[in-house]
């Protein structure tokens, strides 16, 4: 196995360009809204509002001022799936469509994937969508594909300002402690980071923060969904022949899966 | 200081321990380049961002200091008096590497004692005025700006001896003035320092609060942060864009930042100077192998009918004067023949003035506005237009209404756009008001090629010259710009070949040999008629007349015709055959210091801080251990005779000793001692008055908008007094305080978009992160008109209405100036009536007036009314 692989968010410098979110949507071919005719949000610059099937990058606007502007702060995160070491997605999916790859990443097999949803619900962080163009759930890979071939996921090579850093875990974590215990020199004292070890295991994408989570919409303390998704384990076996079928019928997502089979059948490997 | 350039390269901002962001949204226009502002954050420097809104750039910066749309220079001022009245500035810097010491004519009144306006004031001819289609003007008699001199100085004399000499060196020689009167104490008080003092003397933090709107407290910790960050161990940069330059006083704005780097010793040295940002990715080369009207090649002024040009040595005399010709511009009659052989080839020869009488004399103001003006009177019969697209542009209506005058118009460009499609699809056919079938203009649209899909070279916003390769073809009939201009000239070369009228002559004896050599033509294409950009290249490089062999830069030029060169500034770039530097991509290794010389090309001479000799004392040490760049090594050089070494290509005589005395009654760099920083001025000084080159002022003087909804706090003159307008039915402006615009609007640009939208609108994953238009509303102004957020809004101004969804914000705020509250609303002004997803013309709104200097629109500030028009 590679050495465990993810992201480390500095939103203190993310200057929200969102350079991530049409980065990732070019490499791995996904739809804009409605073909790009979109409508205002109202909120703040943020019009593509969240995370699904179809964006597996957003950032978040959060204007935080207060009546008269002695509190002033725009601030912005750009979100992505967590890549939990403990994945609730991984844990409830009936088919074993969602892997953990050698890089400790959590990938859906979109052809393995029955469509039932059981991990859209179990997500604490609300990444997982349905495509409607594969009517399969999916989310960030942190392209699976590139990282196959040495390359840096599409997000963090188009971000400017190293806010999206890439690389082992081991070496981003220390990273980003130094960053925090500078941040708190310069008189930031409100720096901290977001998905510990103590947060489902560890989350493999974590953020550098200097606000409340739920300032930025996420969870607090999220757990493991694993009791309120329990009874789609027992279809388990079911949905797995049925996605056999789905996967026989084409239903493949192009270069992902194809990388990824590849790899799996020359390694050995299965999860 | 002396060249239309950058003073500093982005990277360098890395080593900044100060920076301040004003009059640019850096981090969302500039994204790429912001880097090294989050750099310079991440190793402890403090970020600056002043803005009337807070953005993106606010978002990431330790202080955000808001301020009225327009008030720069009153804010600028206000620093500019702090630094002098407490004793900031940077004295051994200031004395010897600025124009502080000098003393100025004593004819000269300042604004202080005319209430608002410079000795020299000429007011417009009323008859001159009465034209519609030129801009009102008053102009300035510069003479009582000047420096005074040891002698006196008979200029108009001079001039006469000079047209008479023989060679341009001789010719030169006898324009030289005297040496100008200095007072290092600082004392006098006709010195340059004891007028800037004066000048700003009532810029205080109070009267910064009162004109700008910026709590006085928050000016002052600026003003703070600055100086603490500025000396001999520590630098500050600032950072602008079109957020200074449109305005009617843009060039002053800019200057007085340049005085005040100045004052504070920050200019040439690392981390330290003006970071301009320039708008698209090759804005910075138009202008430097111009598309300019006034300029040609390296900001040679372009021939001018109007002024004392009739001969090349009128041109010379005239132009050299202009420029200063005891210092490196000295060196023009050899760029400016070396130009005339790259144009006329063999037919220009020392006999015939190297063709001078063949090439083109401006006779007016060719710029935008003026054009497009003079187009909705029916002057103009034909256009071309490629990547622009005036149908979206300053007050859109009227220049949408020029277009239709033509008789015919081609748009190259990669979509459908709104100028290309007004006489079907504009608010006024659509709305019945203008008939398709009135429009007689003829439109050709040619499709054109994507930057992946051609071969060139970029000259970003620090100079750099770099050159990409093609990726693919065009699809269809897509072509090149560069295949289109080669196209285009072929035919209208044969046109001319046989005709023998004199006006033609220029044409026939141009030279235009840029097709491949026979064999040469890349096999890896199915486009054919593509020139050799390689070609075109050696033209702007430059090259011996006789032998064509390169040349190594631009020392190596004549003004005996034995060289030839396009382009001056960019001579050195492609030095010999196999070294064609735009397209060298090497590195400095890993933390070391250095300015990555290997990597493309900047102009000039690939220097990468301009005026870097003021980054080492005058003894040629550097100022400090931290700070420095390039310093004097007594045994450096190839004979270890003494040598400026460093970081960087040295912007000085590499062998000037920094001891080195001027020597009197020689021109150009000979006559400049080793402690004359600043090569490109007459004095080798950095110009913190400008006696010449400015046509609206010596000093930045704060002046309201052309529209404000106040009275000018400071003087009896409201506005520029060279202000341009164009006054017309369809240009009206609001009167000051009109009840009807109540309010400030700035216009801007957002990071999902590209100018009017053509290559984003059209995109849908950059469609879809910003759909539609909208204005920017503080919740108070909101709450006042009873407007909610993504209400309709109507927004009207003395040129127009559009409409555009609310998009109500804490990040607005009105502000209190002269007592009163004033709301600053904001709109991007992406959108139109083409592409993926679409909207109204925020051009509508915008005022056809400009900035004297170089005609620049004023987009950032005029004032306006919204109501709420419905719920969407």
């Amino acid at each position: 196995m590679a050495d465990a692989m993810g992201f480390f968010t500095d939103t203190t410098v993310c200057i929200g360009c969102k350079a991530c979110e049409v980065a990732c949507k070019e490499w791995n071919q996904l739809p804009a809204t409605n073909g790009g005719l979109n409508t205002l949000s109202g909120d703040s610059y943020d019009n593509t509002r969240r995370l699904d099937g179809t964006h597996w990058r957003h950032v978040k606007f959060i204007e935080d001022f207060s009546p008269d502007r002695s509190q002033a702060a725009w601030l912005m995160m750009s979100d992505v799936c967590k890549h939990c070491v403990q994945a609730p997605c991984l844990d409830v999916c009936p088919t074993g469509a969602i892997i953990r790859t050698e890089f400790d990443t959590v990938v859906i097999q979109a052809d393995v994937c029955n469509g039932c949803r059981d991990c859209i619900a179990a997500c604490p962080f609300d990444v997982i969508g349905m495509n409607e163009a594969s009517n399969t759930a999916q989310k960030c890979t942190l392209c699976y594909d590139r990282m196959q071939n040495g390359l840096v996921p599409a997000c963090a090579q188009a971000c400017p300002t190293q806010s999206i850093q890439f690389g082992p875990i081991a070496e981003l974590r220390q990273r980003a402690d130094a960053r925090v215990d500078t941040l708190h020199s310069q008189g930031q004292k409100n720096a901290y980071i977001y998905g510990k070890e103590d947060m489902l295991g560890g989350l493999n994408s974590f953020y550098l923060l200097v606000n409340k989570p739920e300032k930025y919409g996420l969870p607090a303390s999220p757990t493991l969904a694993t009791i309120r998704t329990a009874p789609s384990w027992l279809f388990s076996t079911g949905s797995a022949v049925v996605a056999g079928l789905v996967g026989l019928l084409g239903f493949r997502k192009h270069r992902m899966d194809a990388f990824a089979a590849a790899r799996r059948s020359s390694t050995g490997e299965e999860q | 200081m002396g060249r239309g350039a950058a003073t500093m390269y982005a990277g360098s901002l890395a080593d900044a321990d100060c920076i301040i962001i004003q009059g640019s949204n850096m981090a969302e226009n500039h994204p790429v380049a912001f880097r090294w502002v989050m750099q310079a954050k991440l190793n402890g420097a403090k970020v600056i961002h002043i803005d009337p809104r807070f953005t993106r750039t606010s978002a990431v910066a330790d202080q955000y200091v808001p301020i009225r749309a327009g008030s720069d220079i009153a804010f600028l001022g206000g620093l500019i008096r702090y630094v002098i009245e407490n004793d900031k500035y940077f004295r051994d810097y200031v004395v010897n590497y600025t124009n502080a010491s000098t003393i100025i004519n004593e004819n000269f009144r300042d604004t202080e004692d005319l209430d608002g306006v410079f000795s020299g004031l000429t007011p417009a001819d009323p008859a001159a005025t009465a034209d519609p289609t030129f801009a009102q003007e008053n102009t300035y008699n510069v003479a009582s700006w000047a420096y005074q001199r040891t002698a006196p100085f008979d200029a108009a004399r001079a001039r006469q001896e000079a047209l008479a000499a023989e060679t341009f060196t001789e010719m030169l020689q006898k324009l030289l003035p005297p040496d100008e009167e200095r007072d290092p104490t600082l004392q006098d008080p006709r010195t340059v320092f004891q007028i800037v003092r004066r000048h700003y003397s009532r810029y205080t933090p109070e009267m910064v609060e009162r004109v700008t709107g910026t709590p006085r407290d928050q000016f002052l910790k600026v003003a703070e942060t600055l100086t603490a960050n500025s000396g001999p161990d520590r630098t500050s940069s600032f950072v602008y864009a079109v957020a200074w330059t449109q305005h009617t006083t843009g060039v002053q704005m800019i200057g007085a930042a340049a005085l005040l780097q100045l004052l504070l010793g920050n200019m040439g040295r690392p981390g330290g100077g003006i970071m301009a940002l320039r708008g698209h990715a090759t804005i910075q080369g138009s202008t430097d192998v111009p598309t300019l009207y006034h300029s040609i090649h390296g900001y040679m002024p372009a021939p001018d009918a109007r002024a004392a040009h009739d001969t090349l040595k009128d041109y010379v005399a005239t132009a050299t004067s202009a420029l200063g010709l005891t210092a490196f511009w000295s060196n023009l009659p050899k760029f400016m023949v070396s130009y005339l052989k790259s144009m006329y080839g063999d037919a220009a020869t020392a006999a015939n003035g190297f063709g001078y009488d063949w090439h083109p004399k401006i006779n007016g103001d060719y710029s935008h506005m003026p054009m497009m003006v003079q187009m909705a009177d029916g002057k103009v019969k034909g256009m071309f237009l490629m990547g622009q697209n005036p149908a979206t542009s300053i007050n859109a209506r009227l220049q949408r209404k020029a277009l239709g005058k033509l008789d015919w118009l081609v748009v190259k460009d990669n979509f459908e756009i709104e100028s290309a499609a007004f006489w079907y699809a504009a608010p006024e056919v659509k709305s019945g008001e203008v008939r398709t079938e009135d429009i007689k203009t003829e439109v050709f649209l040619f499709p054109a090629a994507q930057i992946a899909e051609m071969e060139g070279s970029f000259t970003n916003t620090q100079r750099l010259i770099q050159f990409h390769e093609k990726a693919a073809d065009p699809p269809g009939d897509a072509r090149s710009d560069v295949w289109f201009a080669h196209q285009l000239a072929l035919r209208l070369k044969r046109l001319y070949a046989d005709s023998d009228l004199p006006r033609d002559q220029g044409f026939k004896n141009l030279t235009w040999d840029f097709d491949y050599d026979a064999g040469k033509y890349p096999t890896n294409t199915r486009i054919q008629g593509e020139p050799d950009v390689h070609k075109v290249w050696r033209e702007i490089n430059g090259y011996r007349s006789d032998t064509k062999d390169l040349l190594a830069g631009f020392g190596a030029l004549q003004d005996d015709g034995s060289t030839t060169a396009a382009s001056w500034i960019y001579s050195g770039a492609y030095p010999a055959e196999n070294d064609f530097k735009p397209a060298s991509r090497t590195p400095d290794a890993n933390n070391q210091p250095g300015s990555n010389l290997g990597w493309g090309y900047a102009w000039p001479a690939n220097r990468r801080i301009l005026y870097n000799r003021a980054s080492a004392r005058p003894d040629g040490q550097p100022w400090s251990e931290r700070k420095k760049w390039i310093w004097w090594d007594p045994q450096g050089g190839a004979q270890r005779t003494g040598a400026w070494v460093g970081n960087d290509v040295p912007d000085f005589p590499v062998a000037k000793r920094p001891d080195a005395p001027a020597r009197p009654g020689a021109i150009g760099l000979d006559g400049k001692a080793g402690t004359d920083a600043f090569i490109m001025k007459t004095d080798g000084r950095g110009w913190l008055f400008t006696p010449t080159g400015m046509v609206d002022g010596p000093l930045p003087t704060h002046y309201e908008a052309a529209e404000s909804p106040v009275n000018n706090p400071l003087y009896k003159q409201q506005t520029n007094p060279l202000m341009k307008y164009w006054r017309r039915d369809d240009n009206q402006l609001a009167a000051v305080n009109d009840p009807r615009y109540p309010y400030v609007m700035t216009t801007y640009r957002l990071t999902e978009h590209h100018l009017s939208g053509v290559m984003s609108r059209w995109l849908p994953w950059l469609a879809e992160l910003q759909p539609e238009l909208f204005v920017e509303l503080s919740p108070e102004l909101a709450g006042e008109k009873g407007i909610k957020n993504l209400d309709f809004v109507r927004i009207s101004t003395a040129r127009g209405q559009i409409r555009a969804k609310a998009l109500v914000t804490p990040r607005m705020r009105p502000l209190v100036i002269e007592g009163r509250t004033i709301h600053q609303v904001g709109m991007p002004w992406h959108w139109g009536y083409m592409g993926l997803v679409t909207g109204d013309i925020v051009n509508e709104l915008t005022p056809m007036v400009a900035d004297p200097n170089v005609s620049i629109h004023e987009g950032k500030t005029f004032c306006c009314n919204v109501e709420r028009e419905g719920r969407a």
